[in-house]
C-alpha cells in the first residue's frame, strides 16, 4: 500500500527536532558547522544529513514572513535516481519509498546529478550515495519514521498516502488564500507531500520538476555510462561472490 | 500555570508575550496549533520576530522592557470600550457579572490614595527613597493608602454593580474600576506607541483581537515566561496580565488563565518545594528573626490576613483566608507537619516542634541569587554549594560573579559536566596563583539515570523511572544529599559546632531495601512529602487530615493527596482517558496535580451564580442536582444562588476578600502596574510622566522605584545611552539549554547552532558597516563579548519618543568549557553584558533589557 510523509509547513516551528532525530536513529555523524548569519545549518543536505529545515525570510503580499521548508528525499514515483542508476542499486519499496542499496551502490554519482531535488550525496567514507530511507527499518516494524515520531506540533505525519492526500486537501482548503498542496502529481506523485502557504517557488521547490530518464541521460552521458558500467561490472561480480560466501558462511553457521 | 498545557487548545485567543514558546517550549505548540485549527487567533508581542511570531496571526513589535505600557494600553482600550458602550451592549460584549462580582472592581479604596499621574513624580502615595547606597533598593512604600477604605467590610459601588452608569463620573471616585480608568486613561494608543515603539495600528490590532476574548463564553490565554519576569518590574508585568485577564473574565475558565511557561522541566516542583529564600515548602512564610516561638510566627502570618467581607456582592463569604483563621489554623497544621517531617521524634510540643532548629531571616535582608553574590563579592559568604546551576554563565553580570567566586574558601559544584563555574579559576585572565578557593566537583546522574518526580508547568507531578545506570561514579542528586547529610550528622555529633542540633536532630531515614538499601529511596521521600501519620506510617490522603499536634508528618501540604489510602503514588498514574465534561482535556487520571488534583485553579469563577458554566462548550465544572460535576471545584460549597445567606462563597478563595485583584495593594511598587523605564534606558525622560533620570544608581519614578540595585564589588556599572545607544536583550535558542553544558557538549545540537550570535536589524548593520556573518563585538558598561552577526529583518528599528532605537539580541548559552565554546576568550556568555539589578518584589535579575553597542571586529 502506498504510504507517505506529509509535511505541513504552516505547522512547522523549525525546532529541528526532526533533524536531530534523523541523525540519532540513522547514526549519522554531526557535521562541523559555523554560523553563516542564519539559524539554518548544516548548509545543505549531505551524506550525513538526510533531512534539514530551510529557513527563508521574505515579504509576501506586503507582510514579513519567516517560512520553513523540509528538505529530504521526496521518494518520487518516477524516481530519476532509480532511472539513472547503472547497477540497479536503487529500488522502490511496496510503500513507494526509494532506497539505495548500499551493497550495490558503486558511488558513480549519477543519482547525485540526476535528482531534481539534490537529495542523494556521496559519502566519502563508504564511497556510496546516501539519503533518507523514510526509516524503512522503522516503518517495516510498525514504527513511524524518526522525524515524524519526534515532531512536536504535528507538522509531520505518516501513513496511507491517499488518506494523507485527502487530509492535505482539506487543510489547504481551510487555509485558503494561496495555500498549495505539493507532491500529489509531481514526478508521478511524491511520497513526501507538502502543505504550503504559497506557491512552491516561494519555498524553493521546483514547480515543474523534470524526470531524468535513462534515455535522456544516455544521450547526454552515454560514454560515461558505458565507462561506468564497465567499471561497475567487476564490482558486481565481486559483490555477488561476497554474497555467495556470506550465504555459505551463514549456512555453515546454521549447521554447527 | 493556572491552567495546563493541553488546555491551551481550548483558547479562542492566545497572546504570547514575554515568551518564545515555539522555540523554548516546542511541545506547547502542539496545543497552540490545535487551537489555531479550531479558529483561534495567535498574537505574538515580542521585541524580535521569533519562530513563535512566524506562526502568529498578528505580530506586534515592542521595545524590550515596555510590557506594562503595552498591556496598560490594552487595559485602557477595554475600559474605554466599557464606558462607550450602552449598559445593554456592555453586558453583551463583556462578562459584566464576572467583572463586577468576581473581581474587586466595585470595592472602595482609601480616600488618601494618590496615583503616579496625580503628583507628577511618577510615584504612588506613600513612597520613601532609600538613603543607603548599593547594593540595595531604590526605595519602599508605606502601603496604607492603597488599602480598602473599610479594611474589614469594604463597601462597593452600587452604580457599578447595577450597571446603571454611562460616564466615569457616575461611579464612586474611589471605586477600583474608576481608579483603574484614571490610571490607565493615560495609556493612550499614541503614548503606547511612543514608549514601546509598536506602530499604533499594530497595537490596536492586538487590543481589538484580544479584547474579543472578553465576551461571555470566549476564552483568551496569556502564555508568558522569562521575557516577562526578568525585569526590575517583572512582578508588575505579570500583574498587568492579571488585570487584563480579570477584565476579560479569563481566569478560572478553560482556555484561559495566566500561564507561566516554566524555564526548565521541574521549576514548578522546585518552586513548590520553595527553593527560595522567603518561603518554606508549600508557600508557607519564611521565619523572621523576631519570631522566637511558633506562636510568634503564626501571629505574624495571621497579621493583616483576616477574612475581609466585601458588602453588596452576590457572594457574601470570602472563603478562605482559611490558612490563618484563629482557632487551630491550617497554617499551624502545615508548619507543624513540616517540622515533624524534618525533625521526627525530636519535634515535640514542648520544644515547639523544633521550630528553633530552623534558620531565621531578618525581615529586610534579601537572600536571592543577586544578594548572595553581593555577599560573596563582599567576602561575607565563604563557602558555596552550586547544584545544577552554572552562575559563571547564567548569573547576571557574569564576569562580576566569576570574580566574586575567587573570594570563596571552598566551592562544591554538582553537575553532569565540569561547568564554567567549576572551572572559574581556569578562565581567561584569572590570576590563578592568587586564587585560594578549593573546588570540589561531584558528578551527578542525569534525568534518565534516576527515578523521582518532576512537576510540570501545569502543576502535574509526574513520576519518572530510571532507564539506565549512571555513568562512572555519578549519582542521583538525592543520593548525594543523603550521603552528605548523614556524614554531616556524624561529624556534628562527634565534634559539635554552632547550631549543631539543627543537623544532629534531623529525622533522616530514606534508605529502604534492594537498590535503595544504601542510597536514599525517592519513594520514601515522596511519601514524606505527601504525609503520613507518625505513629502508624499510614498515609494521609488530604491536607484536611493534617494535624497541629505533631501526630502527622507532611513535607509539603500542597502535595498531600498525591498518595492514595493504600499507599499508591498517583504521580505514577497514566490513565489516557479524558473523562472531563465535554472532553475538555483535563485527563485527571494522568498523574496527579496539586491542589487536590484540580486541573484548572480558580475554576469557581468559570460558572455563574447557579453554578452553570459561562462557556457551555468548554465546561470546567457544572452544578447539577446539588452536586458539582467536572474538575475538582475550588471549594466544595454549593453555587452562590444555592447557598444560604452568610455562606455564599466568592470564587477567588486564596484572596482574603474572595474576589480577583484588579487592584493589588500588596505589590511592592504600587497597587496598579505603572510603566517605568528599564534600569538602563535609551531615554532620559519617562515619557508617561516626564520624570527625568537624575540619579547615578537609578531614579525612582523614572525607573522602578523599589528595584534592587547591586554593586558586585564595583563590577555593576550603569551605562548611558550616549555611549551605549542600543537596547540589548538575552534569550535562549531551541537548540541549546540554559547555561549550555547539557547541549554544548552534544555534537548533533552544536551542528545546528554552532556559535554564539548577535542578532541585529538591517538599519543598524548598515550604520555600523556590519555584514551578515561578520564577527562583531557587543559591549555594555560591564563587559563585552564577540559573536557572529545575524543581520535580519526580524529585528526592526523602532521609533521611541523622538528617537530611533535599535535592538540587539544575544543568546546566553555559551561559555569557555566544553565541546562548543564562545568566540571571545570569556566564552561570549551573554550575561557578561547584563546588569546586577533585580525585580522590586522577587529580585529576579534584569536579564532582558540593558544598554549596549555593537561594532564589527
Amino acid at each position: 500500500m502506498a504510504e507517505a510523509i506529509l509535511y505541513d509547513s504552516t505547522k512547522c516551528t523549525a525546532c529541528r527536532a526532526c533533524q536531530v532525530a534523523c541523525k540519532q536513529w540513522n547514526e549519522l555523524e554531526a557535521e562541523e558547522t559555523t554560523n553563516r548569519g542564519t539559524y539554518e545549518n548544516p548548509p545543505e543536505l549531505s551524506a550525513s544529513t538526510w533531512n534539514k529545515i530551510k529557513f527563508t525570510e521574505l515579504e509576501l503580499n506586503g507582510e514579513f514572513k519567516w517560512i520553513f521548508t523540509r528538505l529530504a528525499c521526496m521518494h518520487c514515483e518516477e524516481a530519476s535516481c532509480q532511472n539513472v542508476c547503472p547497477t540497479g542499486a536503487i529500488s522502490k519499496t511496496d510503500e513507494g519509498f526509494v532506497l539505495i542499496d548500499q551493497k550495490w551502490c558503486i558511488g558513480c554519482g549519477y543519482c547525485v546529478q540526476a535528482c531534481p531535488y539534490e537529495v542523494p550525496h556521496k559519502d566519502e567514507h563508504t564511497g556510496t550515495a546516501r539519503k533518507c530511507t523514510s526509516c524503512a527499518d522503522r516503518t517495516s516494524n510498525d514504527l513511524k519514521p524518526a522525524c515524524v515520531t519526534t515532531c512536536p506540533t504535528g507538522a509531520l505525519t505518516y501513513g496511507d498516502r491517499s488518506s494523507l492526500l485527502s487530509d492535505a486537501e482539506q487543510r489547504v482548503a481551510a487555509l485558503g488564500g494561496s495555500a498549495t498542496l505539493y507532491g500529489e502529481n509531481e514526478l508521478g506523485g511524491l511520497h513526501a507531500l507538502y502543505i504550503l502557504e504559497d506557491s512552491p517557488e516561494v519555498y524553493g521547490l521546483p514547480a515543474e520538476p523534470q524526470v531524468a530518464t535513462k534515455n535522456s541521460i544516455g544521450q547526454w552521458l552515454s560514454g560515461l555510462i558505458t565507462a561506468g558500467l564497465i567499471t561497475a561490472l567487476p564490482f558486481w561480480f565481486i559483490f555477488r561472490r561476497k554474497d555467495q560466501i556470506a550465504v555459505g558462511d551463514a549456512n555453515e553457521g546454521g549447521a554447527k | 500555570m493556572t491552567n495546563h498545557w493541553i488546555d491551551i487548545r481550548n483558547a479562542d485567543r492566545i497572546m504570547i508575550i514575554g515568551s518564545n514558546a515555539a522555540e523554548n517550549h516546542p511541545i506547547s505548540f502542539k496545543w497552540v496549533t490545535k487551537a489555531q485549527e479550531r479558529g483561534a487567533k495567535l498574537i505574538s508581542v515580542d521585541p524580535r520576530f521569533t519562530r513563535t511570531s512566524s506562526k502568529a496571526d498578528i505580530y506586534a513589535p515592542m521595545r524590550s522592557g515596555t510590557d506594562i505600557a503595552f498591556i496598560g494600553g490594552m487595559i485602557r482600550y477595554i475600559l474605554n470600550d466599557l464606558q462607550q458602550l450602552s449598559p445593554a451592549q456592555r453586558a453583551t460584549k463583556y462578562n459584566l457579572t464576572y467583572i463586577t462580582q468576581y473581581t474587586n472592581a466595585a470595592l472602595i479604596v482609601n480616600s488618601n490614595y494618590k496615583g503616579p499621574g496625580d503628583n507628577g513624580d511618577g510615584l504612588f502615595s506613600g513612597f520613601s527613597a532609600s538613603s543607603s547606597g548599593t547594593p540595595g533598593r531604590l526605595g519602599s512604600y508605606d502601603k496604607s493608602t492603597w488599602q480598602y477604605a473599610d479594611t474589614n467590610t469594604p463597601a462597593t459601588d452600587p452604580t457599578l454593580l447595577n450597571n446603571t452608569w454611562t460616564d466615569w463620573d457616575d461611579l464612586n471616585p474611589k471605586c477600583v474600576l474608576r481608579l483603574l480608568w484614571e490610571h490607565y486613561s493615560r495609556y493612550t494608543p499614541e503614548m503606547v506607541s511612543s514608549i514601546t515603539g509598536c506602530p499604533e495600528a499594530d497595537f490596536l490590532n492586538v487590543a481589538e483581537a484580544y479584547a474579543e476574548s472578553g465576551a461571555t463564553g470566549k476564552a483568551g490565554t496569556i502564555m508568558y515566561a522569562m521575557g516577562t519576569t526578568q525585569h526590575t518590574y517583572g512582578t508588575q508585568n505579570v500583574r498587568s496580565y492579571a488585570v487584563l485577564q480579570l477584565l476579560l473574565g479569563n481566569i478560572g475558565i478553560a482556555g484561559g488563565g495566566i500561564n507561566a511557561l516554566r524555564g526548565t522541566s521541574n521549576v514548578q516542583g522546585s518552586t513548590d518545594m520553595l527553593l527560595l529564600y522567603h518561603l518554606l515548602p508549600g508557600y508557607l512564610y519564611m521565619i523572621n528573626h523576631n519570631e522566637q516561638t511558633l506562636d510568634d510566627y503564626l501571629a505574624t502570618a495571621r497579621k493583616g490576613r483576616g477574612i475581609v467581607t466585601p458588602q453588596g456582592l452576590a457572594g457574601d463569604k470570602s472563603a478562605a483566608w482559611w490558612w490563618y483563621n484563629e482557632d487551630d489554623p491550617n497554617s499551624k497544621k502545615y508548619i507543624v507537619s513540616l517540622l515533624k517531617a524534618w525533625y521526627g521524634d525530636n519535634a515535640r510540643a514542648f520544644n515547639d516542634f523544633g521550630f528553633n532548629y530552623l534558620p531565621k531571616k531578618t525581615s529586610t535582608d534579601d537572600y536571592s541569587h543577586i544578594a548572595i553574590f553581593e555577599a560573596v563579592a563582599a567576602g561575607i559568604i565563604k563557602g558555596m554549594m552550586v547544584w545544577g546551576q552554572n552562575p559563571a554563565v547564567g548569573g547576571p553580570d557574569a564576569e562580576g560573579e566569576r570574580k566574586a567566586l575567587e573570594k570563596l574558601d571552598w566551592l562544591v559544584v554538582t553537575d553532569l559536566f565540569e561547568t564554567e563555574t567549576a572551572a572559574f579559576w581556569k578562565r581567561d585572565g584569572a590570576d590563578t596563583a592568587n586564587i585560594d578557593t578549593e573546588v570540589f566537583l561531584l558528578p551527578a546522574a542525569c534525568s534518565y539515570e534516576k527515578q523521582g518526580s518532576i512537576s510540570n508547568s501545569g502543576r502535574w507531578a509526574q513520576w519518572r523511572y530510571k532507564a539506565v545506570e549512571p555513568i562512572g561514579t555519578a549519582k542521583p542528586d538525592l543520593a548525594i544529599i543523603d550521603e552528605l547529610t548523614l556524614k554531616l550528622k556524624e561529624l556534628y555529633e562527634a565534634e559539635g559546632g554552632p547550631h549543631a542540633a539543627a543537623i544532629t536532630r534531623l529525622h533522616w531515614d530514606y534508605r529502604t531495601t534492594g537498590e535503595y538499601a544504601n542510597e536514599a529511596d525517592p519513594n520514601a521521600v515522596a511519601k514524606e512529602i505527601n504525609g503520613y501519620t507518625w505513629d502508624t506510617g499510614e498515609v494521609v490522603t488530604s491536607f484536611t487530615g493534617l494535624k497541629s499536634d505533631g501526630s502527622t508528618v507532611s513535607g509539603n501540604w500542597l502535595y498531600c493527596g498525591m498518595f492514595a489510602a493504600d499507599g499508591h503514588n498517583k504521580a505514577k498514574d497514566r490513565d489516557p482517558v479524558d473523562a472531563s465534561l465535554n472532553q475538555i482535556g483535563l485527563y485527571s487520571g494522568w498523574t496527579w496535580c496539586w491542589p487536590v488534583n484540580r486541573r484548572i485553579i480558580y475554576n469557581r469563577a468559570s460558572v455563574d451564580f447557579n453554578g452553570q458554566p459561562w462557556d457551555s462548550e468548554h465546561p470546567v465544572i457544572k452544578r447539577e442536582a446539588g452536586a458539582w460535576l467536572g474538575d475538582i471545584p475550588d471549594g466544595p460549597w454549593p453555587a452562590i444562588n444555592e447557598a444560604d445567606t452568610g455562606s455564599k462563597f466568592l470564587p477567588f478563595i486564596m484572596h482574603k476578600e474572595g474576589v480577583g485583584h484588579l487592584w493589588g495593594p500588596g505589590v511592592a511598587e504600587g497597587p496598579l502596574p505603572e510603566a517605568y523605564e528599564p534600569w538602563e534606558s535609551p531615554l532620559s525622560e519617562n515619557l508617561m510622566t516626564g520624570v527625568t533620570d537624575t540619579e547615578a544608581k537609578g531614579t525612582p519614578g523614572f525607573n522602578d522605584p523599589c528595584c534592587y540595585v547591586g554593586d558586585l564589588d564595583g563590577m555593576n556599572q550603569r551605562g548611558a545611552s550616549d555611549e551605549y545607544p542600543c537596547v540589548g536583550m538575552t534569550y535562549r535558542l531551541t537548540e541549546h539549554w540554559q547555561a549550555g553544558q547539557m547541549t554544548r557538549n552534544l555534537p548533533w545540537l552544536v551542528e545546528l547552532q554552532p556559535q554564539p550570535i548577535a542578532e541585529i536589524g538591517e538599519e543598524l548593520a548598515r550604520d555600523r558597516g556590519i555584514e551578515n556573518g561578520d564577527i562583531v563585538e557587543v559591549s555594555t558598561a560591564r563587559g563585552s563579548i564577540q559573536a557572529v552577526a545575524v543581520v535580519t529583518k526580524r529585528f526592526r528599528r523602532l521609533r521611541i519618543g523622538n528617537k530611533d532605537v535599535d535592538q540587539v539580541g544575544v543568546p546566553w548559552h555559551w561559555g569557555y568549557v566544553g565541546y562548543s565554546t564562545g568566540i571571545s576568550p570569556n566564552g561570549s556568555s551573554g550575561n557578561i553584558l547584563t546588569p546586577h539589578v533585580g525585580d522590586a518584589n522577587t529580585t529576579i535579575p534584569e536579564y532582558k533589557t540593558f544598554l549596549c553597542d555593537v561594532r564589527r571586529v
